[in-house]
């Protein structure tokens, strides 16, 4: 049985190439893994090597030949005791079908690509508080872990200095105590390393918990964070999910200079295949913490180093999970809305309150959740105030605040009186200096002026 | 080119081969000798299938074939069992059929159609099978080894006695992340065999050019990791190490790294022209050192069966790809409504 041998695709972009030389000729026997010829593509010179045995019956291509397309027939092998005279009606080859035309997208796939798909509606309405106590965020953030390690025997802590030395800012204290080495894990100094272990971990079906000193140091461990953790479910059509949380303080802390001061919100809340969330309160962080364990996907936890020490009420049942994806009012208002999270929605507030004194009353919402963001919550207060203010600590160029900005424009154009006023980090390198860092963060004073602004007052 | 064991390296295998291994035991069977053999031979005839559908259009990007180096896969997975996971990088197609995934899954992926391992959204460098313990094919240089060893941290932590077989290249073992895997492996004592692949070659740099140390299966001593290098050309010589490997792993002494001395006939992946060796090298392997061809040998040696009965295998391991490549390419694309599934769990 002939066999035709096809001009082959040798790069993932090669259309047509020159058949430079014919290594075998006529009539040479021919095994599997011979080199038949030499082809340039548009990278490289390549060599054809043989798949079938046989003997080289015809050339239908000759050397030196320019643009022969892909899928040309160049050469036919013959089998034992066939002769020449066969090769004049070779049947196609066993593979040699033409690859399958792309279908034409249809419109509705073309608009659905280019357009955000629905955000998933958040799972649950918001929980009473019901019975609480008085409790740091620190606190608030170790009950979380300790609670729902508690509950699930496959959830465990895994970090730099989280065991012995109790965290590095102390948010796991007592836990080494109570669930002794096996499930509280102190990690060598190696982010990359560790963080690769989790997700590997998390493939598996556990739920590693893994405490990132700061946010800043999961730089090292970014490739395993998004290559690995994010997508893998994608590529594996569904079979790997990956239920880990990622957390650990982000943002800027105190006169710690440009390496350990900066958000992350916006690179993290880029990617598909991760929840990202970021609390305010100490409901907040027990809630969503509590939420981030029990989801089946990885979740990048963002704190806030100056909100640990902060004391608020935080219901103590053990079963209070906030559901995600869902935004708070935590002021309601009907002059501007005023949007952030995590510690700006400290100055968010505080701004709102000068405000107020001066007769304008500002919408406070706290957004919790970054992926996927609260967009009903979002246009809801816009429709009501018609005038928005976003804040953050992150840089502005394609920050939380420029995302916030397009939403408002693509969900409620209509409803705008002024254009979005973004409040955000000074687009340098966190200097040390005091007063150089005071100028390069947010401040209340910040917020109170773009709020005026887009009040036109 | 030395492809043999290095019998004076002082943590080096002392070599078995088939004909001093007269006694009884698996390998040793007749049917087992035949089955390496078979095994081999379907991921050769395999590989060489899908560089054909490449050179056809019908796989695309990029398709990194294993031709040559079968006897790894071949040998280690026999040595493992089915509670234990396996982690390779992009080179993977192999360790998929060796774990015992379907030829027509493997390849419908690899043509990018609906019944692909990954629903044709992962392609040659990301398929897994959560039911045979496959954990991927992963297409970053290095990030295997420290998944490999969260793998190796849960069988520990679930108590279930699997061991994790962690396979990569000498190109990956030159990466930070797997410095810093085997520094926790160790200190933890994870049950993983970290299997250095070494085909000479990372990408288009030999590993003189881009190790300052060749001896990779030294490469866990500064972390008091036990190393072996075998042959990997040679199937038996390769289970026997992995036997080795293995026992460590689940006595509960935590890592240990081998490294299989081995070759790829072809490019890096399909567009790589190969210009940093010559084809003489290429030709002087295939020739002198061909895992199928050795094993042949020593099939037909032992009497372990007759060249009829080879011939016939061949033409039952043709139909198999045949048939996987046929299926590859009449399955359907994917839907276009999968554009949007897999991004999370629902809970």
């Amino acid at each position: 049985m002939a066999i035709q041998i096809l001009m082959p695709a040798l790069s993932p972009t090669m259309t047509e190439g020159k058949l430079v030389s014919w290594l075998k000729n006529e009539g040479d026997a021919v095994a599997a893994g011979d080199v038949l010829a030499e082809i340039e593509t548009d990278k490289a010179t390549m060599e054809v090597e043989a798949v079938d045995e046989g003997t080289l019956g015809r050339i239908l291509v000759a050397a030196g030949t320019e643009g022969v397309a892909v899928h040309t027939p160049i050469a036919v092998i013959l089998s034992d005791g066939e002769d020449l005279a066969a090769a004049a009606t070779t049947e196609a080859p066993s593979v040699g079908v033409a690859p399958p035309e792309p279908a034409a997208p249809s419109p509705e796939s073309v608009a659905r690509a280019v357009s955000r798909p629905p955000a998933p509606a958040a799972s649950a309405d918001e929980p009473s508080l019901g019975e609480t106590q008085s409790v740091t965020v620190r606190e608030a953030l170790r009950d979380a872990m300790a609670e729902e390690m508690r509950r699930d025997e496959s959830v465990f802590l895994m970090g730099e200095e989280v065991a012995e030395y109790e965290g590095a800012y102390k948010v796991s204290q007592g836990m080494l105590q109570e669930f002794g080495a096996g499930r509280v894990i102190d990690t060598p100094i190696t982010e990359h390393g560790f963080a690769g272990i989790g997700v590997g971990v998390a493939f598996s079906g556990l739920r590693p918990i893994v405490e990132f000193m700061t946010w800043n140091f999961a730089m090292q461990a970014m490739d395993q964070i998004i290559n690995s953790a994010a997508k893998t479910l994608y590529m594996s059509g569904g079979q790997m999910g990956c239920p880990i949380v990622f957390r650990g303080p982000n943002g800027a802390a105190s006169r710690v200079a440009a390496q350990h001061s900066q958000c992350y919100a916006s690179w993290f809340s880029h990617c598909p295949g991760l929840r990202v969330l970021a609390p305010y309160s100490g409901a907040d962080a027990k809630g969503l913490l509590k939420a981030a364990i029990r989801d089946p996907n990885p979740v990048i936890f963002l704190e806030h180093e100056i909100l640990y020490g902060r004391t608020f009420e935080v219901p103590v049942d053990a079963d209070f999970v906030l559901p995600i994806g869902k935004a708070r009012i935590e002021r309601p208002g009907t002059d501007v809305t005023v949007i952030a999270f995590s510690r700006m929605v400290e100055v968010a507030i505080e701004a709102a309150d000068a405000l107020a004194a001066e007769g304008i009353e500002a919408e406070v919402i706290n957004l919790r959740s970054l992926r996927p963001l609260d967009i009903d919550t979002i246009v809801d207060s816009l429709k009501k105030t018609n005038r928005v203010v976003s804040v953050e600590e992150g840089w502005p160029q394609s920050g939380i605040g420029a995302e916030i900005a397009a939403i408002t424009m693509e969900h409620g154009f209509d409803y705008l009186d002024a254009p979005v006023a973004r409040v955000s980090g000074a687009d340098v390198p966190m200097p040390y200096a005091a007063n150089l860092e005071r100028l390069a963060l947010a401040q209340v004073e910040n917020v109170i002026e773009a709020a005026k602004a887009v009040c036109y007052r | 080119m030395a492809l043999a064991a290095k019998s004076g390296a002082k943590t080096a295998a002392k070599k078995p081969t088939a004909r001093k291994r007269g006694k009884s035991g698996p390998t040793k069977s007749a049917e087992a000798l035949i089955g390496f053999y078979r095994d081999m031979l379907l991921v050769r005839r395999f590989e060489e299938k899908a560089g054909q559908l490449y050179g056809l259009g019908l796989i695309a990007g990029f398709c990194h074939l294993y031709i040559g180096q079968e006897a790894v896969v071949i040998g280690l997975q026999a040595t493992a069992t089915p509670t234990d996971s396996v982690i390779t990088t992009y080179r993977d197609h192999g360790h998929m059929l060796a774990c015992g995934m379907d030829p027509k899954g493997v390849m419908a992926e690899l043509t990018g159609r609906r019944t692909g391992y990954s629903k044709g959204k992962g392609g040659s460098m990301h398929m897994f099978s959560r039911e045979k313990n496959f954990f991927g094919g992963h297409g970053i240089v290095g990030a295997s080894v420290s998944l490999g060893a969260g793998l190796a941290f849960a069988h520990r932590y679930r108590d279930d006695g699997g061991i994790c077989y962690c396979y990569y290249g000498d190109g990956a073992a030159n990466q930070g992340q797997v410095a810093e895997t085997y520094n926790m492996a160790s200190l933890w004592k994870l049950p993983i065999v970290f299997v250095i692949e070494n085909n000479r070659y990372g990408m288009g740099t030999s590993v003189e050019r881009a190790s300052a140390s060749t001896e990779f299966f030294r490469r866990g001593e500064p972390y008091g990791i036990t190393g072996l290098q075998a042959n990997g050309m040679q199937v038996l010589d390769v289970k026997a190490a992995g036997e080795k490997a293995a026992a460590h792993c689940r006595a509960g002494k935590g890592p240990f790294l081998l490294e299989m001395q081995t070759y790829r006939y072809r490019g890096h992946s399909m567009s790589d022209p190969a210009k940093y060796r010559s084809r003489e090298e290429v030709s002087r392997v295939r020739k002198e050192s061909d895992p199928i061809d050795n094993m042949r040998d020593i099939v037909l040696e032992t009497g372990a069966c007759d060249d009829a009965r080879l011939k016939e295998m061949d033409r039952e391991i043709k139909t198999i790809v045949t048939e996987a490549a046929e299926y590859a390419q009449q399955s359907p694309e994917p839907d276009p409504d999968e554009l949007f599934t897999d991004i999370l769990v629902e809970a």
